[in-house]
């Protein structure tokens, strides 16, 4: 079962490749989704826990990877059958094959045991993204895919060599070498602490290239800006989880090790670092799209924060990561209908998006209040269980600081939502309108958010605690 | 009596044997560009025949004009009695004798840029600067160089640095070293000596001269001795690149004398043949290629003292 | 066999040396496509001949050595750029750069806890140097065929440390890792061809369109 996730749509991959029938074509993402979202749920019941030695495998912390990027696939590729059904003039054949190859690696890297399956499965995604982000065909977007494919390319290959330093930590630790999860974990309190420590910094900076935490970034506002709503989506919400399960194994590793006193004042301070720059860029923002791409750096850093205190604050970003993912698509769905409505992303153009577009505007101005923390949404219940966590840690400065950062996050991201959303509408592309397929995907995100902040179900609630335990627990 | 015996010999392969290694150079290029090419003897008919001419010196240079072709002469014969020859141990050979070696061309590259700029003319003040930039720029190489081989044979004469043991040095760790060496000190070797990549001895534009316009002035036994001067030095700065490729100790005087020899003669061919197949580099390129060549001598170093 | 691998090591760090100093683009990529060759030769000369070493130097050779270097060759071939011409740090300072950090790579790899086997080796020291030569291209050339050689030889530099370790990386996961350095080219040979198209220029200074 685990095995179909990950060939499923790796077998589609050829069939969308060949067959001729463009909404055929555009069809297939949604069975792949719909099918892929299907064995999620069954495999999240049915399958146990991995045993060591497993290649690929289950554990609490890729089941929740999974229940988040599975649904948010979904969403995403209902919305990009009208999607591409209305930008018929770019065609579809690199889009949809390349899409259906990211769920394939994305799934990979969500079960992968084994970390340098899991490197090979990140590297993927980044490969099958770097064409969506070209999608427009323009300077613009070229000049996006080229920084995204070189920064990525070089950050994720400096991740490749701190697994290699695992690797040898394990060598100069007398063990047999080995990048299987269990087996690391397993040689935890043996492992060199000079080769662990550093490999930890290099992984550090590889996926944190990935996940875009600040000072690591510079890819992100651009290849956000510049691809389709869609693609940002998936990015936002599928990529950056990954990246941060990745962060999170790495976690695992040194937790193992007993070196977490290490890891954990380097992610702290990436995360306020990127928290700092978001709300620095956020303010004077004149495209609404490398906006989004600021508020998930900011996002990025606030669960790189909660880990980076541990304890109930961990379990505040696992939750986080849920959220965010959600709350991401929805606006990135709805900014990318504002974006074609108006055929500009510039403040300066873009007006009265609630009259144009009652739809897309009203799903846009709710998804920013969604996630930039309001109650009743499930961000709010995250943010603030992390902020529980911090003072509860006593890390008092710590916690006043990241309130003090999302508060200004908030004024500065919702003077452009603001903007963007009300007033009269300023001229547009009278040819778009809400439809149903652009329209349901990023209201059904958003209410998945509004749910999680009214009711965390109980088998959730254990799989987070479980997840958590995973990552600190038992050092 | 023997040691009286041996500097003959040393200066005497040094004096006979180095306008040949000219005309070898010239031959296989010629071979090379398909040409039968002037005879192998042609560059001692030449120093003869300047020899026999008449000089004419410009009425505003004064004895510094001169100083520079003697200069050039007798420091390369001077820097030989210090420089074995193949297995040949060198006349003279005291602890320190390398940087001695290394500065003495320092005094004759004085000398030939002094008369230089005693003509007056800007062309060969030119040549003057460029002659002394690369010159500071090729010294560190040889230094370095020097001081590789220095740790590897523990000593610091130039015979010793030179010595039989070099044969097993290749074979053991440090002959990764060993062949770096080599490398910068052909790369010197075409630098202090003019050839292509770094200088076309057979150019007719002085503004891409750099040795040939410092010497435009000269005519009749000044030029001769110029020549002559730079055929030694060729050999003088040639003779450890052979001792290190072919360290081979036969026991007689003969036969290291033949194989001293034959190395020689092998290394102009290797000249005539890079001289054949490259061509010569942009000025602006030249200190780029020294300062990476001054890199793989400073690797060579790290590489023997780690 | 140790005679071969120091040797194949030296020629790696002579091919950084000189892909840090040369404005040739084809003599870039013609000395990354030696260097590719080379490494090919390591995992036989450390590990002898088994199965898994004869697919990494095959691997090897065919991609880094061959393939990928004929991609880019064909790509320039195609643009018509042959130089260079203004790098964001000179040649001259590039390479005493690299020269810095190859030293400081020999140093700082003495200063490490290695295993007794590895110790005084050029493995790690040349690992090392190669990484930092390649970060060293990738940030100071602006042509982007240039920045890809970079990253080239920044994977080399990687790759030379997992040879090291070769029983961490089971085959699958290396063939894995071989083909998703190719198809990074080859996206990046696409994505180079397009900003060709779009700007007549492979300068990277005119991808900067995007910022604050």
């Amino acid at each position: 079962m685990l095995a179909a996730l990950i060939l499923l749509p790796l077998l589609l991959v050829p069939v969308a490749w060949l067959i001729p029938w463009y909404r055929v074509r555009s069809w297939l993402l949604p069975v792949a989704g719909a099918s892929h979202l299907l064995l999620v749920v069954l495999a999240l019941g049915g399958v146990p826990d991995a045993a060591p030695g497993e290649w690929i495998g289950l554990d609490p912390l890729s089941r929740l990877v999974l229940l988040v990027a599975s649904p948010l696939y979904l969403g995403c590729a209902l919305y990009a059958v009208d999607y591409l059904e209305m930008r018929r003039e770019r065609g579809n054949r690199t889009m949809v094959p390349c899409l259906l190859l990211f769920l394939s690696a994305l799934s990979m890297a969500a079960m992968s045991r084994h970390l340098g399956l899991m490197w090979l499965a990140l590297e993927t995604t980044t490969l099958a993204s770097a064409p969506l982000i070209y999608f427009n065909r323009n300077r613009l977007s070229i000049e996006a895919t080229w920084k995204y494919l070189l920064i990525c390319s070089v950050g994720i290959a400096l991740a490749m060599l701190g697994l290699l330093f695992f690797a040898y930590a394990a060598l100069r630790g007398g063990v047999p070498v080995s990048l299987l999860l269990s087996d690391l974990l397993a040689a935890g309190p043996v492992l060199s602490r000079p080769w662990l420590h550093a490999g930890f910094v290099l992984l550090l900076v590889g996926f944190g290239t990935k996940m875009g935490l600040a000072p690591l970034h510079a890819w992100k506002p651009d290849a956000y800006g510049e691809a389709p709503g869609l693609v940002g989506a998936l990015l936002a919400g599928g990529l950056t989880s990954l990246a941060f399960l990745a962060v999170l194994r790495t976690l695992q590793v040194m937790n193992a090790a007993g070196a977490l006193g290490m890891a954990r004042p380097l992610l702290l301070g990436l995360g306020l670092l990127s928290l700092l720059l978001a709300a620095l860029f956020m303010m004077r923002q004149g495209d609404f799209k490398r906006m989004l791409a600021y508020s998930s750096i900011e996002h990025m850093g606030l669960l790189a924060v909660g880990v980076g205190i541990g304890g109930l604050a961990t379990f505040g970003a696992l939750l986080h990561m849920i959220n965010n993912s959600l709350a991401k698509g929805c606006l990135f769905l709805s900014a990318g209908n504002i974006h074609r409505a108006f055929a500009s992303k510039r403040l300066a153009d873009v007006r009265g998006a609630l009259v144009a577009l009652p739809f897309s505007g009203a799903l846009f101005l709710t998804a920013f209040l969604a996630v930039t923390g309001t109650p009743p949404f499930g961000i709010f219940l995250s943010e603030f269980t992390i902020l529980r966590g911090i003072f509860g840690a006593g890390r008092l400065w710590v916690g006043l600081a990241v309130l003090v950062l999302l508060a200004t996050v908030f004024i500065g991201m919702g003077a452009s939502v603001l903007a963007v959303s009300q007033g009269e509408p300023t001229e547009r592309d009278m040819a778009f309108t809400d439809r149903f397929l652009l329209v349901a995907p990023p209201l059904l995100l958003l209410l998945a958010v509004l749910f999680l902040g009214l009711y965390i179900p109980e088998s959730l609630r254990l799989l987070l605690e479980q997840a958590q335990a995973l990552v600190e627990g038992g050092a | 009596m023997e040691m009286l015996a041996r500097t003959a010999l040393h200066l005497l392969l040094l004096l006979l044997v180095a306008p040949l290694l000219q005309g070898v150079i010239v031959r296989t290029k010629a071979l090379f560009a398909g040409r039968v090419g002037a005879p192998l003897l042609q560059p001692y008919h030449d120093l003869a025949r300047l020899l026999r001419k008449e000089c004419v010196v410009s009425r505003t240079t004064t004895w510094v004009f001169l100083a520079g072709p003697a200069a050039g002469v007798a420091v390369p014969i001077l820097a030989a009695l210090f420089m074995p020859f193949g297995a040949l141990p060198a006349p003279i050979a005291f602890t320190g004798d390398l940087l001695l070696f290394v500065y003495l061309f320092g005094v004759a590259r004085f000398f030939t840029v002094a008369s230089a700029l005693d003509t007056g003319s800007s062309f060969e003040g030119m040549g003057g600067a460029r002659e002394v930039t690369f010159a500071c720029l090729a010294e560190p190489i040889v230094l370095f160089c020097l001081i590789v081989l220095a740790r590897i044979a523990d000593a610091l004469s130039l015979t010793a640095l030179l010595g039989p043991h070099l044969a097993a040095t290749w074979r053991g760790p440090a002959g990764l070293s060993l062949g770096l060496v080599v490398v910068c000190l052909l790369v010197v070797l075409l630098v202090e000596n003019s050839r292509i990549p770094f200088d076309d001895p057979n150019t007719h534009l002085e503004l891409t001269m750099i040795h040939e316009v410092m010497v435009l002035d000269h005519s009749g036994p000044p030029l001769a001795m110029v020549l002559y001067g730079a055929a030694l030095k060729l050999m003088v700065l040639g003779a450890p690149i052979v001792r290190l490729l072919l360290p081979v100790n036969t026991g007689s005087w003969a036969g290291d004398a033949l194989v001293f020899l034959g190395g020689m003669l092998l290394l102009a061919m290797l000249i005539g043949v890079i001289e054949s197949i490259m061509a010569r580099l942009r000025l602006v390129r030249i200190p780029q290629v020294l300062i990476g060549t001054t890199m793989l001598s400073g690797f060579a170093l790290v590489l023997v003292l780690r | 066999m140790t005679e071969l691998s120091n040797l194949c090591l030296l020629l790696v760090i002579l091919v950084n040396f000189f892909a840090l100093g040369s404005s040739r683009l084809t003599a870039c990529i013609q000395a990354v496509a030696l260097q590719g060759a080379v490494l090919a030769l390591l995992p036989l000369a450390t590990h002898g001949l088994s199965s898994h070493s004869l697919l990494l130097a095959g691997g090897a050779l065919a991609l880094k050595g061959v393939f990928i270097p004929w991609l880019l060759l064909r790509a320039i071939r195609e643009v018509h750029i042959r130089r260079e011409m203004e790098p964001l740090i000179g040649f001259v300072p590039t390479l005493l750069l690299g020269a810095l950090a190859t030293a400081g790579a020999f140093i700082f790899a003495d200063l490490l806890p290695l295993v007794e086997a590895h110790q005084g080796g050029l493995f790690i020291p040349t690992s090392l140097a190669t990484l930092f030569s390649g970060f060293l291209l990738l940030i100071s050339r602006r042509k982007a065929i240039t920045q890809v050689v970079g990253y080239l030889i920044l994977e080399n530099g990687i790759f030379i440390f997992g040879i090291l370790l070769a029983e961490a990386m089971p085959m699958m996961v290396e063939a894995g890792v071989l083909l998703d350095l190719l198809v990074g080219v080859f996206v990046m040979g696409i994505v180079l061809d397009q900003i060709n198209r779009e700007f007549s220029t492979l300068d990277t200074e005119q991808l900067s369109a995007l910022k604050e």
